[in-house]
């Protein structure tokens, strides 16, 4: 080994052992920041050890695509509002995937029929993975960003039509490990992966982002990791992978908290038209006015925000966060229940509440606040619905049966803020509403919160 | 059997199981972040791209390389800065001074 090549195995190796200790950082919020400057300079020695390869010939283009990817970063990076986070993920997962799959194309062109079976193998899960990540992240980020609707789409024999693409793209990937010089079904292979990612995420529903992100921050990882077994480089190996177990354990817990397998999330098109609206138990929706809220909160002595994606798309983040000000001057005890799954990916809430100044030791997950619910005196829902039906704990029939909930209902009082008298994404109808235990106050979330607050302020 | 591919075939299974238990440990309220944490070291496929780029082994490979180059970078700085981002927004109690002047 030259020393040359010492540096540069040296510094995967160091940039390795940083990634772990970088994540797990993460497991807690203290040492999150310090973890994160180690892995950071970790992609820096990697990133300078790389530059010593002596198949580097030219720096030049290699110059041009690191300031343009910089420029783009640093503007992404800086400018991305919080609640754009989902969208912004999305994108990221298709440029992982697209950076992935491309090596794979250049190093098929550049060895061809020179390779053997084993380096054929990783190269074509690099850019199997690669291409369905990148067209299926780029339709979950049209469908965030809303450029695309985000129902599902579906159409008739469509799960057959995906199941023969899959399995065509099986045969093509086997047909070129026997021969690997067979540039046409290389690419063939390259087309079904474009394709089957843009099938794959069409018919999922919006609300399901959460699982869909995850996975297909898995799938990105492990294309990176297929990346690493074609070039023989053990750091892509090990990042790609911590990258592809991260999102297949995210995928697990979100489908786990709502109670569904991860093929019904793929193949279930959930909450389409089609799905059967089963109406229940038909009721009154009891409408509270403005004041009659203030006087509950302001005399309430624990007080739990549940917010949901409608906090994020009416950006009512910090006029929660006012409201909850003026209650704990009060005396009040101000907290937030987070569902894993309320808002478009996970830990979404928590992120648009911290940027919001809440301090995260008011955050409680489902399991901490539930036993709490009993002793509430009131339970605010903003813009949250199936993550707190009572049809998913009572009704065994329910299409959401078994999800976990936040157990609202069983709070002394419970207020719905709602812009409409409509259902929730799932298409169900909601008992919560018609319990008498709930009030309904209609309006946009941040309009009626900042009232709220006046209001309060006032007593 | 080929050599690399059993070391390789290690490597991944020892990451595996060590990303699992580093992983399950990050709790629920920094989900957003490892998300946007583990996409930016996934970036590290950067590494390949600067290689395919730089070699010129032909026209076509350079014009890929140049692409995936920017393509990883863009999620290596762009991931790393929103990450920190969001994890210096996370504060066990709010700073009364910053929270009221906003």
């Amino acid at each position: 080994m030259s020393a040359q090549n010492l540096l540069i195995e040296l510094s995967y190796f160091t940039a390795s052992i940083l990634f772990v200790l970088g994540l797990r950082g993460l497991s807690h919020p203290e040492t999150a920041r310090r973890g994160m400057f180690m892995a950071e300079f970790g992609m820096l020695l990697a990133v300078i050890g790389t530059l010593l390869h002596r198949d580097i010939v030219s720096y030049e283009w290699i110059i041009v695509g690191l300031l343009a990817g910089s420029t783009i970063g640093v503007a992404m990076g800086l400018w991305v509002p919080m609640t754009a986070m989902p969208q912004r993920t999305a994108l990221s997962h298709a440029f992982g995937g697209l950076a992935a799959a491309l090596v794979g194309v250049s190093e098929f062109l550049r060895h061809g029929e020179h390779l053997g079976t084993f380096k054929v193998t990783a190269l074509g899960f690099e850019v199997l993975l690669g291409g369905i990540t990148f067209t299926g992240s780029l339709i979950a980020f049209a469908k965030l960003q809303e450029l695309v609707k985000g129902t599902p789409i579906t159409y008739k024999g469509q799960n057959v039509l995906n199941g023969l693409l899959f399995a065509s793209a099986v045969v093509i990937f086997v047909a070129l490990v026997l021969n690997p010089g067979h540039t046409a079904l290389f690419y063939a292979m390259c087309a079904l992966a474009l394709l089957f990612g843009v099938l794959l995420v069409l018919p999922i529903g919006a609300a399901d982002m959460p699982v869909v992100i995850a996975l297909l921050n898995s799938y990105a990882g492990l294309a990176s990791a297929a990346t690493g077994f074609a070039l023989g480089n053990n750091v892509l190996i090990i990042a790609g992978t911590l990258d592809g177990g991260s999102g297949f354990i995210l995928s697990i817990l979100m489908c786990k908290a709502m109670n569904r397998s991860i093929t019904n999330v793929l193949f279930g098109a959930f909450g389409s038209a089609t799905a059967t609206v089963e109406t229940g138990e038909e009721g009154v929706m009891r409408e509270v006015a403005l004041d009659d809220v203030a006087t509950q909160l302001a005399y309430a002595r624990q007080v739990v925000f549940v917010p949901g994606y409608g906090m994020a798309t009416a950006q009512a983040q910090n006029a929660v966060r006012e409201l909850a000000n003026i209650l704990e001057h009060r005396g009040v005890q101000v907290k937030y229940a987070i569902h894993p799954v309320a808002g478009r990916m996970p830990g979404h809430m928590n992120v648009l509440l911290a940027e919001a100044n809440v301090p995260y030791s008011q955050l409680y997950e489902l399991e901490q606040i539930n036993p709490e619910m009993p002793t509430t005196d009131v339970a605010v829902v903003i813009g949250a619905n199936d993550v707190v039906n009572p049809e998913a704990r009572d009704n065994p029939k329910s299409a959401i049966a078994g999800m976990p909930i936040i157990e609202v209902d069983k709070a002394k009082s419970v207020i719905v803020l709602k812009r409409g008298r409509g259902k929730g994404f799932s298409g169900l109808e909601n008992p919560l509403f018609f319990k008498p235990v709930t009030g309904l106050l209609f309006g946009d979330a941040k309009t009626s919160l900042t009232r709220l607050a006046a209001a309060v302020n006032e007593l | 059997m080929n050599e690399v591919l059993i070391a390789g075939l290690y490597v991944f299974v020892l990451a595996a199981f060590l990303g699992y238990q580093v992983i399950s440990r990050v709790p629920p309220l920094l989900h957003t972040p490892l998300m946007s944490a583990t996409n930016a070291i996934s970036g590290i496929s950067l590494i390949g791209s600067l290689v395919t780029a730089g070699a010129k082994y032909n026209t076509t490979s350079t014009i890929l390389g140049v692409v995936a180059v920017t393509a990883a970078t863009i999620n290596v700085v762009g991931g790393f800065i929103i990450t920190d981002r969001m994890l210096k927004m996370f504060k066990r109690e709010a700073k009364p001074a910053a929270a009221e002047k906003k």
